[in-house]
């Protein structure tokens, strides 16, 4: 560990750190545009230079490693200099247009200008100018602008897998493109506009929208993938205007999704803003919340307990799902559940939970997926698999379809039968994760949701116990959810009893005509035409698959709406806060169900959010403990029954558009047209070759 | 210049080794060790540049990026960053005119206004009959003979206005000047001849 002097200030550094780093350690700020905690070091925009003892000029902080005993300054003249000259070198060929510039009042080159900057340009030649790039419907470019730091050139390559942007010429005549102006294909594409430190890449959708200062903040949770991504909803008045990363080390780092970022505009689109009734005539009427409730609870109250039911979304918070799983219990119904693709899980937390924690992905030194396919369910995640494979080879095997996850895979076929051979060590794959001290299992829906997904649930558990996959404080056993309130609606106990009905009973029980009511709690990936014979109450916020067959509906609030609890698909607890007000008379979920209780005469227990997360955390204690994980012990789960020969296929189609709030996004649907016309063209070019 | 004037327009739909190339290609990959084929990209480019009228097309950059395991755009770059490497067809003499500071204090100006006076070409443009291409380079490292004229492959040397007028009538003659000093001067021996070392006779 060398130890240094930075302005006379003494610090110890780790080995392999940078003199940059010992500079942030001592306090000291260093400027730099090219320099990224996350990305290789490029060391090309020369901002960062500080003074070394003995050396004949200013050194790159960022590239030079910190050696024993070196004494560094930050603060002399000729630093000073030395960057206000790179600061002018930079300004020279970029446009003096932060007026009209996106990244205006956010922009790390205006920031250091202020600093470095002279106030007046010794340049009187003319600037040179580039070309506009084409980069899809998210990144927008004025590549005029670009200071060449590279950033996003390493993020594409590093982070994202997709070897796409490149910078080519040389010289005054750089610039940076992606090869044949194609669309990044890249599900954490759009980090590339927060890494940009000045406006060359900023936010399509996002266009001259705001300023920065104008926007009210909010530390929020995304649900769009079960991931938990830290977010920051930045809103003005009633609309939310656009989605950050907020850091955080143990989920998403400082990354997040393209869909997490940008299927916002959703959220002003077939919006459901008032209660409707469906009439005689078969078409929904907007009521009021009066008649709304009035017809709900009279219906409620006729109703035999048997003969009623409740699916909860994908996306709720833990409290609506608390308070209808509540009303339901008071009502005497067990008729409850918050899987909604039939998935075969519930039981022991252990048994899905993402035990290793995502942070513990970094540890593993041998992963086995079964079923899922990370790079579209869960993309921040991806990057993380990609990180370890990038620094020690990763062994990856995958069961389930072939696909580009950004590393190499072994595909070890879709047949479930795999798993027996895994088990026993005839398949190839065995011997890795034999060999692996921090071997990982990833078992993903396209395994569990399906009817035998029980069995696999065991085979995988088996596999756990054969291969070390738990040992030693070590718990690689993960199942990857894609819905952002499975956790904590199976933690709620949201799942039915015996001789209760799971989803797939109240299809059967609503085509058979037993089931009297069911309660869609904004459940929208469900076989809506199954239950419409039932008398259907849908409580959410879009017009989607679930209002279609409603007979009433009850408008609730999305996710940025409403303060809630999520648990991520590690079971981690995080708190989100409400950015805006839900639309029109729409209210906050679990006011809903409360106001019914209360026509109903039925005592919830719970007047206020806080009452209801007391009582919450009353039956599940570990709800109270924000951004804490509540480790599972390994217990038994799963079934033992027979595996059917259905291949494992994906769990979800696509990744744009997987939600009521995706499908209402223009822009996902942009960015879904913009790949499909890419893959067409590639299949051309492939058609052509051959 | 901007990089889409760079690049072709107009590209073949195909590009592949000859089979004397491949070979060629085989035996250079071979040079550099297992996972490191990147490095020959290079030599590839130019092997595909030769091959194909002293331009590489877009199709021989994918066919080169899928050899070597490259991204598309890691093969473009460096095609890109070096001017040796011609991504549009040029004339069948293309001169690579350096103007760097040497070359220039020797009068690389003359040289190249010749070239204009003859063709009306500046840097990066081929001449109306096809033959004469141009492009001003950076050093290309023989300063002590300045200024230099590269045609194609071959260095012509201490170049002044009539004497590259006299080096593009030979060139448009079919029949080159030989390559080397158009003064006559042996290597990079001072102006005048020898005049150190002259007791020693040249190995026999």
């Amino acid at each position: 560990m060398p130890k240094l002097t930075v302005n006379g200030i003494e610090v110890e550094v780790e080995d392999g750190a940078t003199v940059l780093h010992a500079c942030e350690e001592a306090g000291v700020e260093i400027p730099r545009f090219c320099y990224h905690d996350r990305l290789s070091i490029a060391g090309n925009c020369r901002m960062c230079l500080v003074d070394m003892e003995r050396a004949p000029k200013p050194i790159a902080s960022c590239a030079m490693p910190a050696g024993e005993g070196m004494v560094i300054r930050t603060d002399t003249d000729r630093v000073t200099k030395a960057r206000e000259g790179v600061m002018e070198f930079l300004l020279i060929n970029h446009p003096l247009d932060c007026p009209i510039c996106d990244q205006g009042g956010e922009c790390d080159l205006q920031d250091q200008a202020m600093g470095y900057g002279f106030d007046s340009s010794r340049y009187e030649e003319n600037k040179r100018a580039v070309e506009d790039k084409h980069m899809g419907p998210l990144i927008s470019t004025t590549m005029t602008r670009c200071i060449h730091c590279t950033r996003c050139v390493r993020f594409a390559t590093e982070v994202a897998g997709v070897p796409e942007l490149g910078a080519i010429g040389r010289g005054e005549s750089m610039e940076i493109t992606t090869y044949l102006e194609k669309t990044l294909a890249s599900e954490l594409s759009a980090n590339v506009i927060d890494l940009c430190p000045v406006g060359a890449l900023t936010s399509k959708p996002y266009a001259f929208t705001a300023r920065p200062w104008e926007l009210n903040k909010t530390e929020s949770v995304d649900v769009m993938d079960a991931v938990g991504s830290n977010i920051r909803v930045d809103s003005r008045g009633a609309q939310v205007l656009r989605v950050l990363p907020r850091l955080n080390e143990d989920i998403n780092e400082e990354w997040i999704s393209d869909k997490t970022r940008y299927a916002i505009d959703g959220l002003r689109r077939q919006r459901l803003d008032r209660p409707y009734v469906r009439g005689r005539d078969g078409k929904l009427a907007p009521v009021s919340w009066d008649d709304a409730l009035g017809i709900v609870a009279a219906r409620l109250k006729k109703a035999k307990p048997a003969a009623i039911a409740a699916i909860t979304g994908d996306q709720c918070d833990a409290e609506s799902m608390f308070a209808l799983k509540r009303l339901f219990d008071k009502l005497g119904s067990g008729n409850i559940d918050c899987r909604q693709d039939g998935a075969t899980i519930g039981g022991a937390r252990a048994g899905y939970l993402f035990n290793s924690t995502i942070a513990g992905i970094d540890e593993a030194d041998a992963l086995l997926i079964i079923g899922s396919n990370p790079r579209i369910e869960a993309a921040v995640l991806n990057a993380r698999i990609r990180r370890n494979w990038l620094a020690t080879r990763l062994p990856v095997g995958v069961v389930g379809p072939q696909m580009d996850l950004t590393y190499d895979t072994e595909t070890l076929g879709d047949d479930p039968a795999i798993l027996a051979d895994i088990l026993s060590g005839k398949a190839k794959f065995a011997a890795k994760l034999k060999r692996a001290k921090k071997p990982m299992i990833i078992v993903g829906m396209g395994a569990l949701a399906r009817p035998d997904g029980a069995a696999i649930l065991g085979k995988a558990h088996e596999i756990a116990d054969t291969y070390g996959v738990v040992a030693g404080g070590w718990n690689g056993f993960n199942v990857l959810h894609t819905a952002a309130a499975r956790v904590a609606g199976l933690d709620l106990g949201l799942t039915p009893g015996r001789g209760q009905m799971d989803v797939a009973g109240m299809y059967k029980a609503a085509e058979a005509g037993k089931l009297d009511i069911v309660w869609l709690q904004a459940a929208d990936e469900i076989d809506a035409d199954r239950l419409k014979d039932a008398f259907v109450i849908y409580q959410g916020h879009h017009g989607d698959r679930g209002a279609h067959i409603a007979d009433v509906i009850l408008p609730g609030a999305a996710y940025t709406e409403k303060d809630g609890i999520y648990l991520n698909t590690e079971g981690r607890v995080q708190y989100a806060g409400r950015a805006t007000f839900p639309p029109g008379e729409a209210r906050e979920d679990w006011t809903i169900i409360r106001a019914l209780a209360g026509r109903m005469g039925i005592n919830l227990g719970f007047d206020s959010l806080d009452e209801l997360r007391t009582e919450l955390s009353e039956i599940v204690p570990h709800f109270a403990d924000q951004d804490e994980i509540k480790s599972a012990r390994w217990a038994k789960f799963g079934g033992r029954g027979k595996i059917s020969s259905t291949p494992v296929a994906a769990a979800l189609d696509g990744f744009y558009m997987t939600c009521a709030v995706s499908r209402a996004s223009e822009t996902m649907g942009q960015c879904l047209m913009a790949l499909q016309a890419d893959l067409a063209q590639a299949d051309q070019a492939q058609d052509a070759a051959e | 210049m901007s990089i889409d004037a760079r690049i072709a327009d107009d590209q073949p739909d195909s590009f592949a080794f000859t089979r004397e190339n491949e070979a060629e290609a085989k035996r250079i990959i071979a040079k550099y060790p297992k996972g490191r084929q990147a490095s020959a990209v290079m030599p590839l480019l130019d092997l595909a540049q030769r091959q194909h009228d002293n331009w590489i097309p877009m199709k021989a950059i994918e066919m080169i990026a899928a050899k070597l395991d490259m991204a598309e755009i890691r093969v473009l770059e460096v095609a890109t960053f070096y001017t040796m490497f011609n991504l549009k067809p040029v004339g069948t003499y293309f001169l690579q005119a350096c103007t760097t500071t040497p070359c220039w204090l020797r009068g690389s100006d003359n040289m190249m206004r010749c070239i204009k006076d003859r063709y009306g070409i500046s840097s990066g443009e081929t001449s109306e009959c096809g033959r004469f291409t141009l492009l001003e380079v950076e050093c290309l490292g023989a300063c002590v003979n300045a200024p230099i004229l590269q045609v194609n492959d071959d260095f012509y040397e201490d170049l002044d206005y009539a004497s590259t007028g006299a080096l593009l009538d030979s060139l448009e003659a079919g029949s080159p000047l030989p390559v080397g000093s158009v003064t006559g001067r042996s290597g990079s021996e001072a102006d005048g001849g020898a005049t150190t070392l002259q007791e020693l006779k040249p190995a026999e």
